[in-house]
């Protein structure tokens, strides 16, 4: 009993630790395809988001201003989607995969640029705990309570759902499909960035190549999983933390290491290919909107 | 009744890549009336509407709304200027509810919040306000058609529009929701609205309108009292020669059943049964009409039978013999002919030439083959020779099939299906789109189909088409045959009843 007490008391706390980059890419992932925009950049723009932290604490000395150029740079590459896909109408996959491979040459190349040795960068201020969690948890949670609000409460969050459903329907009562929609991406792409400072100056105080390792397709994952609702898409992400926490004490449990290491991306299958529940994404999700299309 | 003009459009001018939609089109509408614009698919009324309502821009040519100037940039200026439209696809989001639907864009706010409580009860207000009964709280993927149409008109209320523009409404309904329609749109008018009605139907002209414009190729042809004219005028006018609307027909009797089917049943895309459990035959000589809304599973059952999609459960036989769940190919080779209702889809590929389109389905066949693949000499006099018979309209045999009109690719089809000499003909939808002559075109040869001993499979949401051509009509409705009633005892009523599920003793 005692010793499941304190397998409990490991298990919480790093469930919570593990999901808290994956709620920000998610809720980003959850904004951009509620508009009708696929987000698979989301991994190199988590990417981007670490490698700036890291960069702008340097430089200043602040992790805040680490956290706002991550934001920053985060924002652009999701202007960047944005722009190619909605401005030039591009294949949206193919877009966002580009996004991923420059983010991370992009990221190596300024690496050594900047710190004159690859791999990872020295050591930078980062964020202290407060209590049990660093200050990106609780942002994460209180974020998924507004974007919960903004998109289902509020008139935008409506037009926003509405853009990403029936562009048309939107056209035609006047409600501005391709504003929202830059909005909605670029939402996405500040909210990666966050996601990707929490790894650099939150989990850590540096970044490392591949640091990221896949957790912008995981928070895809847990959008579907989570069926584009920030809050089953937040119970989605605490839900892979959890596989991830499993690791830490995977020592104590009578299962091969090897299963435990595997299950996000097992779970992450199984979500994907529709296992748990048939969810349906935004009917418009993908496509580019055409103006007077006949 | 006072008049005074509440629209007026002068000298429009709108061309599109290769095409010339609006030409110097002049057009005037009086206050508390209903106007329409009556022509052929094609002939430029939506694209004028289109202009009307904001969401195209003319090249030429000034719009006055009540006497101002007006310059309608986009569907907010519209809005703003009373004007609303009901769209041909209702621009409606499907996961919404409809009162979700009627107050996107202009939202009712609490703080920040959206008033969804308001909203409601405004909705509710409106409805009981024009006596358009709908449900506020509904999703729209639960509610029937007429219903959803009538969320339509709401919208275009809600904002306060006192000209609305129905762009064809009368498409995706039965004729008893037709009816209805027809008295929501006098209520409207007599509650102060001015009416434009967008149509290609003679009846819903002479049924509905005061004043009807119509359009020919991009140019207004006549606007005239619609008291003062007749079916055959307008028909004249729009299509610019007189026209034959009746379809002559032999009497004709035989019971050698052609194509047997039995017990079918088949999904949707979605997974969910769409066709549950249809029994029919279709004899030799004859030509059997199905009629229904869109959507009651007529588009599962002729890919079922035609192998373009698998059935759960049933047989299908051709002749005696069993097709049940054949691959396209091995049914095409067995006897049957299909003119599929997606033309552009199914019917052909459009970036091949009209000779490769025209041996399509028969590609394997060794007429059209040389030592070493396809002769290419062969297929050409092949296609020279249907588009000689069949009278498509084309500078030759090597332009793609893109370039041709809808009237002059579904002729090519039809050549290509009946050329095969098929035993059973399927055609779904084979007029859709198109134009009065080719419609003509297409029946004759249908008839001359059936006057051969072929049988054929008609499925048409067009009802009329389906009294004029079917020796007997089956009706479907939510995935089954309700009846099947023999054409001379068919009304419209009666079919309209059973089109909407009901049965006809219990009307009795």
């Amino acid at each position: 009993m005692e010793g499941f007490l304190l397998i409990l008391s490991i298990i919480v706390p790093a469930t919570i630790r593990s999901a808290t980059p994956l709620m920000f890419a998610a809720l980003g992932g959850n904004f951009s395809e509620r508009s009708g925009v696929v987000n698979i950049g989301l991994d190199g723009i988590m990417t981007v988001g670490a490698f700036s932290a890291v960069f702008f604490s340097y430089k200043t000395g602040s992790p805040w201003m680490g956290l706002l150029g991550a934001m920053v740079a985060g924002g652009l590459f999701g202007l960047l989607l944005a722009f190619l896909s909605i401005r030039f109408k591009a294949n949206q996959v193919i877009v966002g995969t580009a996004i991923n491979i420059l983010a991370a040459s992009l990221t190596t190349f300024l690496l050594v640029a900047i710190w004159g040795k690859p791999g990872q960068t020295n050591s930078v201020s980062a964020f202290q705990n407060w209590g049990p969690f660093n200050i990106f948890t609780y942002l994460a949670f209180v974020l998924v309570g507004v974007s919960y609000y903004v998109m289902f409460k509020t008139p935008f969050g409506l037009r926003l759902r509405a853009v990403g459903e029936h562009p048309k329907a939107a056209d035609t009562l006047g409600v501005n499909v391709q504003l929202t929609r830059y909005l909605c991406v670029i939402l996405s792409g500040v909210l990666g960035g966050i996601g990707g400072a929490s790894l650099s100056i939150g989990s850590m105080n540096l970044f490392k190549e591949g640091m990221v390792a896949g957790r912008g397709f995981i928070a895809l994952a847990a959008l579907i999983f989570g069926k584009w609702n920030p809050i089953g898409t937040a119970g989605a992400c605490l839900f892979f933390g959890f596989a991830v926490a499993l690791e830490i004490v995977s020592n104590k449990l009578p299962i091969p290491r090897e299963f435990i290491f595997a299950m996000p991306y097992i779970l992450t299958m199984l979500a994907v290919s529709g296992f748990i529940g048939k969810a349906v994404a935004p009917a418009a999700s993908g496509i580019p909107y055409e103006k007077g299309e006949r | 009744m006072k008049l005074s003009t509440v629209i007026e459009m002068k000298g429009i001018s709108k061309s599109f890549p290769g095409i010339k939609a609006n030409d110097d089109i002049n057009l005037s509408v009086e206050k508390g009336e209903i106007h329409v614009l009556l022509g052929e698919n094609g002939a430029g009324k939506s694209t004028l509407m289109n202009i009307l309502y904001g969401l195209y821009q003319p090249d030429e040519g000034q719009i006055f709304i009540k006497g101002k100037a007006a310059r309608i940039s986009n569907p907010n200026v519209a809005i703003s200027l009373g004007i609303g439209m009901v769209h041909q696809h209702f621009m409606l989001v499907e996961p919404f509810t409809v009162a979700e639907n009627i107050v996107l864009g202009s939202e009712p706010k609490k703080g920040t919040s959206l008033d969804l409580d308001k909203a409601i009860k405004d909705v509710e207000e409106l409805s009981k306000k024009y006596e358009l009964k709908v449900d506020a709280k509904s999703l729209i993927s639960d509610i029937s058609v007429g219903m959803q149409q009538r969320v339509e008109i709401l919208k275009t209320l809600y904002r306060g529009a006192d000209i609305l523009i129905f762009d064809e409404p009368t498409a995706v309904l039965t004729p008893q929701e037709i009816e209805e329609l027809g008295v929501i749109m006098e209520s409207l008018v007599s509650q102060g609205k001015t009416i434009i009605l967008i149509t290609h139907k003679l009846k819903e002209v002479m049924a509905m309108s005061d004043r009807v414009t119509i359009i020919r190729r991009g140019k207004v042809i006549d606007t005239l009292n619609t008291k003062e004219t007749d079916i055959d005028e307008l028909a004249e006018k729009m299509v610019g020669r007189k026209v034959n609307l009746h379809v002559e027909k032999l009497e004709k009797a035989s019971d050698t059943p052609v194509l047997e089917v039995k017990g079918l049943k088949a999904l949707d895309s979605r997974g969910l049964e769409a066709v549950k459990g249809v029994d029919f035959e279709v004899r030799s000589g004859e030509i059997l009409g199905i009629a229904g809304v869109d959507g009651n599973g007529q588009t599962q059952l002729i890919q079922a039978i035609t192998g373009l999609q698998k059935l759960t459960a049933g047989e299908v036989l051709l002749n005696g013999k069993e097709i049940t769940g054949l691959p396209p190919k091995d049914v095409i080779d067995s006897g049957v002919g299909h003119i599929p209702e997606d033309r552009h889809k199914r019917g052909l590929i459009l970036n091949y030439t009209l000779a490769e389109n025209s041996i399509l389905g028969s590609h394997k066949n060794k007429k059209f083959k040389s030592k070493f693949g396809l002769s290419y000499p062969k297929i050409r006099e092949h296609a020279r020779r249907l588009i000689k018979e069949f009278d498509v309209r084309t500078p030759n045999e090597n332009v793609e099939a893109r370039s041709l009109s809808g009237g002059n690719q579904q002729k090519l089809i039809i050549a290509r299906e009946v050329d095969r000499d098929p035993s059973l003909c399927i055609a779904a939808q084979p007029t859709r789109g198109l134009d009065v002559g080719a419609i003509e075109f297409v029946h004759k040869r249908l008839v001359e189909l059936r006057d051969s001993g072929k049988a054929v499979l008609l499925v048409s949401l067009e009802l009329d088409e389906i009294m004029s051509l079917s020796d007997r009509i089956a009706v479907m409705y939510d995935g089954k045959i309700v009846d099947i009633v023999d054409a001379k005892d068919a009304t419209e009523k009666k079919l309209g009843i059973l089109m909407a599920g009901g049965s006809i003793q219990a009307e009795k």
